[in-house]
């Protein structure tokens, strides 16, 4: 037989397939700064422009026949801020819920990759290659993941560039942030993985993202506290894994006050990825073996 | 590994079906043979169930019913031994745009998990054979269709396989590509000894390249013979002759020449089938001219595959370019929504 009775290095495969989409996006400069716009606009843009701090000045407290003290005037901000958004700062509130945003955002997209894959044959042509199916599933994933970190990453310069509270700052505050974003982004990303290696076309692919997008950051604590939403809302918000994700970021980054203890939270995003990981991978792997 | 399997043979497929959603069946029940060192080609038109077919012997779809034996494993049951021992170059052109033509070698070859001081050597060797050294660090979006399908062969032969998949290897390239094509996959077949299974469904690429043709229609293999004996069955060579007059008729004369086997008369011309053209030709010249009469036009034709394959499928394998160009304008699109 002259055939190769190499035995494939799992490991080896998976750091090829990962690296070969890896590559398009750090080879290419534009797409690095593409991916900047984003995070930009969020917080410049929709971040700055949201300046909710400036309703509790004089000039909107100014009540005709009232005479309140800017001091007053003062306190009562302070308080209703922090007791709001559990900081004085709403930049810095938002700031972070824009940086799991921009994460969640990146794993959702990673999905489309299989969808191209499939259309250019490039997955029949993996299936017939000795390269385990799971590890194929798992380099997608693996993409999404360091994508969507590395896109939060460049969300969090951006923020304290434009002026993030750094008060809270610190090392730890940061492993914790990305391990929670890290433990969100490996449930979405199995999860959409999944969705996309049984759509037929790229644009149902487009339809599911946009569908998914914006309610699952609208029902989380992004842009504003979960405690004064509505009841039914507050329902949903609280089993969003996004919320927890971010909650853990605010308390790790800025020092606020979290709707539960860290502790529950990491329990909480840890049993998300492990299930959604495990469901999306395990599915996946169905859907390649038909 | 089966016991009683024939070492000679390297395609095993028994009672191979595919269908899909529960309705339709894009291969039904097909069984066949492939021998070690032949280019056995699958020929027939689109939709026939060429690919699914190739999909299923490369363990990219699984059977609905029935197996095949590659080399003696089950590509069910033993699929990961089999990916390891084949290699299959799709219709599409799968290699990487944005990597260079050796990039994407080296791409497949890890993929294979050959270790790099392996791949390097060989990713070389391959560029040069197919005729793509000098553009081995040029990136593949630069590349021709012509020099694409060469690099798609090459990463198909990375792995040193034993039996090497060709899915309509010359799908939309013009002629003269096409020729220069099956000059390498000769060429290859000749250098690493292996097996080829190829499909396509163009006549002149299964009548060059194949020694052995499966002609596929509706999911069903009609008949499997080497392009000669495909052609034979046609009831040999076609021998036309032009004659002075068409008052009187010879028909009865030329069929009682032994080898002929059917005379037609249209006017002044005979057209007549017989199973040597070159031997039974020069004894109707000498029956015509003893008889008093004129030749003034004279052909013999050897029958084509595409007469052949009109006999035995009843239609005409018709050139589906159309649908090629429909392919590459949805890539142009996704190219640019892409970048």
């Amino acid at each position: 037989m002259r055939s190769e009775e190499s035995s494939i290095r799992i490991f080896h495969g998976l750091w090829a397939l990962t690296n070969r989409e890896l590559k398009k996006w750090y080879k290419e400069p534009v797409f690095l700064l593409l991916s900047l716009i984003q995070p930009v606009i969020w917080l410049g843009l929709f971040g700055k422009s949201m300046n909710i701090g400036a309703i509790f000045t004089e000039q909107s407290f100014n009540l005709p026949g009232l005479n309140i003290p800017k001091q007053v005037i003062d306190e009562i901000s302070k308080y209703a801020l922090l007791n709001s958004f559990g900081t004085t700062d709403y930049f810095s509130f938002l700031a972070i819920g824009m940086l799991a945003f921009v994460s969640v955002f990146t794993s959702i997209t990673t999905g489309m990759s299989i969808v191209w894959d499939r259309r250019f044959g490039i997955l029949d042509k993996l299936l017939s290659t000795p390269i385990p199916r799971g590890t194929i599933i798992i380099s997608k994933v693996l993409n999404g993941i360091i994508r969507s970190l590395t896109q939060s990453a460049i969300a969090l310069i951006i923020a304290i560039l434009l002026g993030l509270d750094l008060t809270h700052f610190s090392l730890i505050g940061i492993l914790e942030t990305f391990s929670a974003l890290f433990l969100m982004t490996i449930g979405l990303g199995s999860i959409f993985v999944m969705v996309a290696i049984r759509s037929t076309s790229w644009q149902s692919q487009m339809a599911v993202m946009n569908l998914l997008n914006l309610p699952l950051t609208f029902t989380s604590n992004a842009m504003f506290p979960i405690q004064f939403m509505p009841d039914w809302l507050q329902y949903v918000a609280k089993i969003n894994p996004v919320s927890y994700a971010i909650d853990i970021c605010r308390q790790a980054l800025i020092g606020s006050t979290g709707f539960a203890s860290m502790t529950f939270e990491y329990a909480y995003l840890s049993i998300f990825a492990f299930i959604f990981s495990f469901i999306g991978i395990l599915l996946s792997w169905k859907a390649l073996n038909k | 590994m089966d016991n009683e399997f024939d070492e000679r043979i390297i395609v095993k497929a028994i009672n191979l079906t595919k269908v899909f959603n529960n309705s339709t069946k894009a291969v039904d029940n097909i069984s066949f043979e492939v021998f070690k060192g032949e280019v056995f080609g699958l020929l027939g038109p689109n939709g026939a169930g060429k690919t699914t077919t190739i999909k299923m012997l490369t363990t990219v779809l699984r059977p609905t019913s029935g197996t095949a034996y590659i080399n003696g494993y089950d590509i069910v049951k033993d699929a990961s031994r089999v990916r390891r021992m084949i290699s299959a170059v799709p219709q599409e052109f799968t290699a990487d745009e944005d990597l260079t033509g050796y990039e994407n070698l080296i791409l497949t070859a890890d993929l294979y998990g050959i270790p790099r001081e392996i791949s390097k050597k060989r990713a070389i060797e391959l560029l040069e054979l197919v005729g793509l050294k000098d553009a081995a660090k040029r990136k593949v979006e630069t590349y021709s269709g012509g020099m694409r399908r060469r690099l798609e062969i090459a990463c198909g032969l990375i792995n040193r396989p034993v039996l090497l998949f060709l899915d309509e290897p010359t799908l939309g390239l013009d002629v003269q590509t096409r020729y220069a094509i099956w000059e390498y996959v000769k060429k290859i077949k000749e250098e690493f000894d292996m097996t080829i299974f190829l499909s396509t469904h163009y006549l002149e690429e299964a009548d060059s390249l194949c020694s052995r043709i499966a002609i596929i229609d509706h999911g069903r293999i009609v008949k499997i013979g080497s392009p000669e004996e495909l052609k034979r069955s046609l009831g040999g060579d076609l021998i036309e002759i032009k004659i002075d007059t068409s008052d009187i008729d010879l028909s009865e004369y030329i069929y009682s020449i032994p080898g002929v086997k059917e005379v037609k008369k249209i006017d002044s011309t005979y057209r007549i089938k017989a199973s040597s053209g070159e031997e039974v030709a020069p004894l109707i010249f000498e029956l015509i001219r003893t008889k008093g009469y004129t030749i003034q036009r004279v052909s013999i034709s050897k029958p084509s595959l595409d007469e052949a394959y009109l006999e035995i499928t009843g239609r005409r394998l018709r050139e589906e370019q159309s649908s090629f160009e429909e392919i590459m304008s949805f890539r142009r699109t996704i190219r640019r929504t892409r970048a």
